[in-house]
């Protein structure tokens, strides 16, 4: 009966606790949300103050020329009304309020597909003036070369594992290459792989799987070795051959250190594959970063970058979903 | 065509001299540990020489190393006004500033349990996006010169930073935080005494991070725009005009930067967690 009362109890409890882990989380996003409107205040002060003084406003701290040389914390201090005023619907502001980018957002991701000339609704293909499709370009790759170096550093490390001299080799070179700023290759390999003839989805591809290679190589080595000697020894008595004690204990044994190195890989090639998009301007969200920050579009940047963003935390969860799945799977808790 | 025969001959050649070296208990030496992943190495420099030779490669789409080596060693002073730019002045700048705010912070998030549970999984998430991607904004924000790297590089270090931090903090046992208590030991003493050297490991896992992040950062937001000089701008430059002797050359300081700044780092925390059972020898 006690234990039934309990279950019954069981419920509402939870309900309290996600309660009590939601609203800190939340109370500090709100607060983050506070000081970005506030900031946006001085940021955009400037062009605030000149947008006033031509539609007739009289302005304090001087003519433009003398405005130019004080900061802009006083200058939103002096002219207090006018600089609120336009702070949040700037066209082109230094510092977009969230309102703005999330307008921005939807425009050119729901807006352009449903009403834009070249949207999905009207051509039946996704418009190349969409995040959507910006953000379809930059997944694919990341995925591709994510998949590709990845499976490619399950296997290295699993020779890693059965040979001693590619151990030795190898190894202290993939920890060497983990410090060094590889991403810095992306330019290089595009150009390099364009002027072959390679192009578009490969040269990215190509750097998101680098990237992601070497996280997994030593989180997958260290995976493969986590069997200690009793677990290694019971194997030999059961005279397991040097295969099944791969398949039987290594594998399984490795599966908390194959998702922890995949999240890091994943986050990594999606950085590799956005900086591979900066120096051939042919879509994805790293040309429409560069292209916002070629013309002065603020608002376009930071509506790539929430799609980064989201791009970013879909991955890293859909890793966490097969994680916990695969975990529950095996009977372990995770 | 003899080259590119040469150079497998090499490599199987290496390779066997290789495996013979690290076979059974010779493989246990440390003379033998520190020359293998060097002949390995060496291999793959000779190699690469090799096949490019052989094959005829134009310079424009892989140099051979020799050629990078004298592009390397001819521009000494250049790359070195780049290092300075890019690493010393962006880098390493950012990544102070980004760790004493992430320390800070966390000392706060570890002392307010509102704040842990608020900030600790909003900067989880933050930790895993590509935070590289407002470069453009700092760059517009802060100009063309170090200082939008720096920001850049605050911005990327701070969160990995601050969830090792936070961590660190809390890896004291109850019996320890009683011991302190016995003494009679406030709050600053408990945290100086006892929960910050503690937490050095996971400082020193921390910072680890953030100066890979941190070069990145800096050499990636020279794609976005900087003043003629610094090792991203001499990579985009470099690749613009099929230089490539010269974008490895610039590539090679970022390389020798990195291992160099994570060097330091491994010795002062060998220095500063010797208690610690991962630096026991």
């Amino acid at each position: 009966m006690a234990a039934l009362a309990e279950a019954a109890a069981a419920p509402p409890r939870a309900g309290a606790g996600r309660l009590r882990a939601v609203l800190p989380v939340l109370s500090v996003v709100l607060a983050l949300m506070a000081v970005w409107y506030l900031a946006a205040i001085p940021m955009n002060a400037r062009e605030a103050l000149t947008a006033a003084e031509r539609a007739g406003a009289e302005i304090r701290g001087g003519s433009a020329a003398e405005r130019a040389g004080r900061s802009a914390l006083v200058l939103a201090a002096l002219n207090p009304g006018p600089a609120v005023a336009g702070a949040w619907t700037q066209e082109r502001p230094r510092l977009p309020a969230p309102h703005q980018v999330l307008a921005e957002f939807w425009a050119s991701t729901v807006g352009e597909e449903v009403w834009g000339r070249r949207g999905l609704v009207q051509s039946g293909s996704f418009s190349n003036r969409s995040l959507i499709y910006h953000a379809g370009i930059t997944l694919g790759a990341t995925l591709g070369g994510f998949l590709i170096g990845s499976a490619l550093g399950v296997l290295l490390a699993a020779g890693i594992v059965h040979n001693r001299a590619m151990d030795l080799s190898v190894m202290p070179w993939a920890i060497v290459s983990q410090t060094i700023p590889i991403v810095a290759l992306a330019p290089m390999i595009v150009v390099v792989m364009n002027s072959v003839g390679v192009g578009g989805f490969w040269p990215k591809a190509v750097i998101s799987a680098y990237l992601s290679f070497f996280p997994v190589v030593v989180g997958m080595v260290k995976g493969f070795r986590t069997p200690d000697r009793e677990g290694l020894d019971l194997m030999r008595t059961w005279n397991a051959t040097r295969a099944q004690v791969f398949w039987r204990l290594r594998v399984p044994s490795s599966v908390p250190y194959l998702f922890a190195s995949l999240k890091i890989a994943v986050a990594a090639a999606l950085v590799g594959t956005i900086v591979g998009e900066l120096p051939v301007q042919r879509g994805g969200l790293g040309a429409r970063m560069l292209a916002g920050s070629y013309y002065g579009q603020t608002v376009q940047i930071w509506a790539a970058l929430l799609m980064a963003a989201l791009l970013a935390a879909l991955l890293v969860w859909a890793i966490g979903a097969l994680e916990r799945r695969v975990l529950r799977a095996m009977g372990t808790r995770p | 065509m003899t080259l590119v025969a040469l150079a497998v001959a090499v490599w199987l050649g290496a390779w066997a001299l290789n495996a013979w070296l690290s076979a059974g208990e010779r493989g246990r030496s440390a003379p033998v540990r520190a020359a293998v992943p060097l002949i390995f190495g060496a291999t793959i420099l000779l190699v690469w020489e090799l096949v490019v030779r052989g094959l005829a490669v134009p310079l424009a789409i892989l140099p051979p190393p020799s050629r990078i080596a004298a592009t390397f060693a001819a521009n000494l002073p250049l790359l070195w006004g780049d290092f300075v730019q890019t690493i010393v002045r962006g880098a390493l700048s950012g990544l102070a500033i980004g760790v004493a705010a992430a320390l800070v912070v966390a000392v706060l998030v570890d002392r307010f349990d509102w704040l842990r549970r608020g900030l600790l999984p909003v900067a989880g998430f933050m930790a895993a996006l590509p935070i590289v991607g407002v470069a453009p904004i700092m760059v517009m924000w802060f100009g063309f010169g170090p200082a939008s790297k720096a920001a850049v590089v605050v911005l990327m270090v701070f969160f990995p930073m601050l969830v090792n931090a936070t961590a660190g903090l809390q890896d004291t046992t109850a019996m320890q935080r009683d011991l302190m208590r016995t003494y009679a030991a406030g709050y600053w003493q408990t945290l100086w005494r006892l929960r910050l050297p503690a937490a050095m490991p996971f400082l020193f896992n921390g910072l680890k991070i953030a100066s890979t992040l941190a070069m990145i950062g800096a050499i990636v937001a020279e794609f976005f725009g900087s003043p003629t000089q610094g090792v991203g701008f001499r990579i985009s430059a470099a690749n613009g005009a099929l230089q490539m002797d010269m974008v490895w050359s610039a590539i090679l300081v970022g390389a020798l930067a990195g291992s160099a700044i994570y060097g330091m780092i491994a010795l002062a925390e060998r220095a500063a967690t010797f208690w610690h059972p991962s630096q026991r020898r």
